[in-house]
């Protein structure tokens, strides 16, 4: 029990990571394969933010009388990440609208006897 | 004052110039702007491998932070070498874009492809100048954005669901180098490339460090296209713009193999890497693997930019083959190679692109008889396709020279021997394409009035590179005296401490 307990940020990294991919794999339509990478990418963010954590620490903030701070520098890198992320979802989304208007769907089954899949 | 600069410019001129091209927004000035910039760059790369040679490094605190609080930004003779293959490629590439990506791309896109292509340079350059393990994840996503966004831009509706899938492969590939990277910023807390390499040593092969290599090789290997992780490049390369295929072939994979260099040898540690967790018996095989599986699929298409980029994956098994051998000749190889691969395949890709102009397509029923009717095109290409294979006087003959006694030195003979096997393959998937230029008779319904040489803006950056191929397979002393630079710079991480600027 204590193992689930203790390390809990982390099993939610795990299965999160582990759910992002099945569905980029798995997904039929390129909508749901974008939400899925961004439910991978999620779960790295709380890894990042997991690891900046120091147990009774407050916000990096200069305050009287607190002299425990949880580390502010994986909070300042996932910010960067998160970014990333987001343009990341912006030119995935837009190649799914371009698909959308080139082949006329975006289900992954539909189009491939229409084109050579390599 | 530029002088202190030096070392941010290559990152910092087309990261300026990109949004200045999407604001003139006409196609010629955009492109104008755009050579001057990257022009410049191959100048400044010019310098930086000068500055280096002597096995210095240049290191420059950016916004006047120092490391290790903040980003640093470190030039030695091994990424001053591929930063000045990555500059030149891209000048060559867009002198030769003007015409050929005019014809591709509709003309209202024309400036912000010029933008995408800066952005995309300007990441590659960023990749290979810092010395900052998270600032290497941003510059790779700055570079692969801009990239997924060329490939899409092609007339080929095609390019789409590649683009896409190429998006997908390569979000996930550099998402576990951030997760890889995480796992050492956990251990070591700190995120300095030397930093990272001295306080490793002290934690190594604890099972975190352990999991954030396996972590950061897969995500790298995505990446660099290492077999059997390649399956996003074929499609990427066979449907994208001619001019952005000859750009990407000749830069992006070898930035992704030059990442792979830094993280093994500078931050792991080649002894942690290769004699305790005995990678380099896996990638020895994947490599080999590499080169047979995808030289023959390259013989079996009919689609000669799918088969040159199935060559290309072939070609990246080489480069890793170089360094699966750890030594100082095999390192030495891989980084000729890096070099000499982007000049042979960057030609290729530019004829092909030609053959696309004029015939509008790329099977190989498009060649037959362009012996005669493109005469300068496909005599670049078999020049080009002979470096290839590896025939004396081209620069191939050296890759495989240097790779083959690196072998030899270890008494590997099994690994030398199906190098050369493998050069068969080459013979073969270049000879298709050699013999339906020059011994068969064009097609039926080709026009032949309408079918001539491509304009002498596109032969030009063509030709130079078919006579870099020729001299630097000469000429040796130039090419090998920076490459033997930095595989030493590599292989002896202590040299990197010195040479403040």
């Amino acid at each position: 029990m204590s193992l689930i307990f203790e390390h809990f940020n982390h099993w939610v990294v795990v299965i999160l990571m582990m759910i992002g991919l099945y569905i980029v794999i798995t997904a039929n339509n390129l909508v749901k394969k974008v939400v899925g990478l961004n439910i991978f990418q999620s779960a790295v963010f709380l890894m990042y933010i997991t690891m900046g954590k120091v147990v009774g620490g407050t916000a990096p903030i200069l305050a009287e009388g607190v002299t425990q701070y949880s580390n502010p520098l994986p909070h300042v890198l996932i910010l960067t990440a998160i970014v990333v992320g987001v343009a990341t979802t912006a030119v995935g989304l837009s190649l799914v609208l371009r698909i959308k208007s080139a082949y006329g769907t975006i289900e992954e089954n539909e189009f491939q006897n229409k084109e050579d899949v390599i | 004052m530029f002088e202190q600069h030096l070392a941010v410019l290559p990152v910092l001129l087309p990261l300026i110039a990109a949004p200045l091209v999407v604001l003139i927004n006409k196609p010629r000035a955009a492109w104008l702007l755009s050579t001057l910039f990257v022009g410049a760059c191959v100048y400044i790369s010019f310098g930086l491998v000068s500055a280096t040679m002597d096995g210095g490094a240049l290191r420059y605190a950016l916004g006047g932070w120092e490391p290790p609080w903040g980003i640093e930004m470190r030039v030695d003779s091994a990424n001053a070498f591929v930063l000045l293959t990555v500059s030149v490629i891209a000048t060559l590439v867009l002198l030769f874009a003007k015409e050929s990506i005019a014809s591709e791309v509709a003309h209202k896109q024309l400036p912000l492809f010029y933008s995408a292509y800066l952005l995309c340079l300007a990441g590659l350059s960023g990749i290979l100048i810092t010395g900052d393990a998270f600032n290497l994840f941003v510059f790779l996503e700055i570079s692969s954005l801009a990239t997924y966004t060329l490939v899409s831009l092609a007339a080929d509706r095609r390019c789409l669901t590649a683009a896409f899938r190429y998006l997908v492969m390569g979000t996930i590939g550099a998402t576990f180098i951030l997760i890889g990277v995480g796992m050492l910023y956990m251990k070591t807390g700190t995120l300095n490339m030397l930093d990272l390499a001295e306080r490793i040593q002290a934690v190594e092969s604890h099972r975190t460090i352990n999991t954030g290599l396996a972590f950061i090789m897969v995500g790298v290997s995505i990446k660099l296209a290492l077999f059997p992780l390649h399956m996003w490049l074929p499609a990427a390369y066979s449907f994208a713009p001619s001019a952005v295929t000859a750009f990407l072939a000749g830069t992006a994979t070898k930035v992704a193999i030059y990442v792979m260099l830094r993280f093994v040898f500078t931050i792991f540690g080649a002894g942690y890497v290769f004699e305790q967790m005995n990678m380099e018996i896996i990638v020895l095989v994947l490599a080999l693997a590499g080169i047979f599986q995808c030289s023959f699929v390259a013989t079996t298409q009919s689609n000669i930019k799918t088969l040159l980029a199935y060559s290309s994956v072939a070609q990246v098994g080489y480069i890793i083959l170089g360094v699966s051998l750890v030594s100082l000749t095999g390192l030495t190889a891989s980084l000729l190679h890096i070099f000499n691969h982007a000049l042979m395949k960057a030609a290729l890709f530019m004829a092909v692109g030609a053959v696309f102009y004029r015939m509008g397509s790329v099977q190989i029923i498009a060649f037959q008889g362009l012996g005669r009717r493109m005469p300068w095109t496909m005599s670049a290409f078999t020049i080009a396709g002979l470096s290839i294979i590896g025939v004396p006087l081209t620069v191939g003959f050296i890759s495989k020279w240097y790779l083959v006694t690196a072998a030899l030195e270890q008494g590997n003979w099994l690994v030398a021997f199906l190098v050369l096997v493998a050069s068969l393959f080459a013979v073969v998937y270049i000879g298709k394409v050699i013999e339906a230029a020059y011994f068969k008779e064009p097609s039926e319904d080709a026009d032949a009035t309408k079918i001539k040489e491509v304009p002498v803006s596109m032969l030009i950056p063509m030709w130079l590179l078919v006579l870099a191929n020729i001299y630097f397979g000469i000429d040796t002393s130039l090419t090998v005296s920076a490459a033997t630079a930095g595989a030493e710079a590599l292989l002896n991480g202590s040299s990197l401490v010195g040479g403040v600027q």
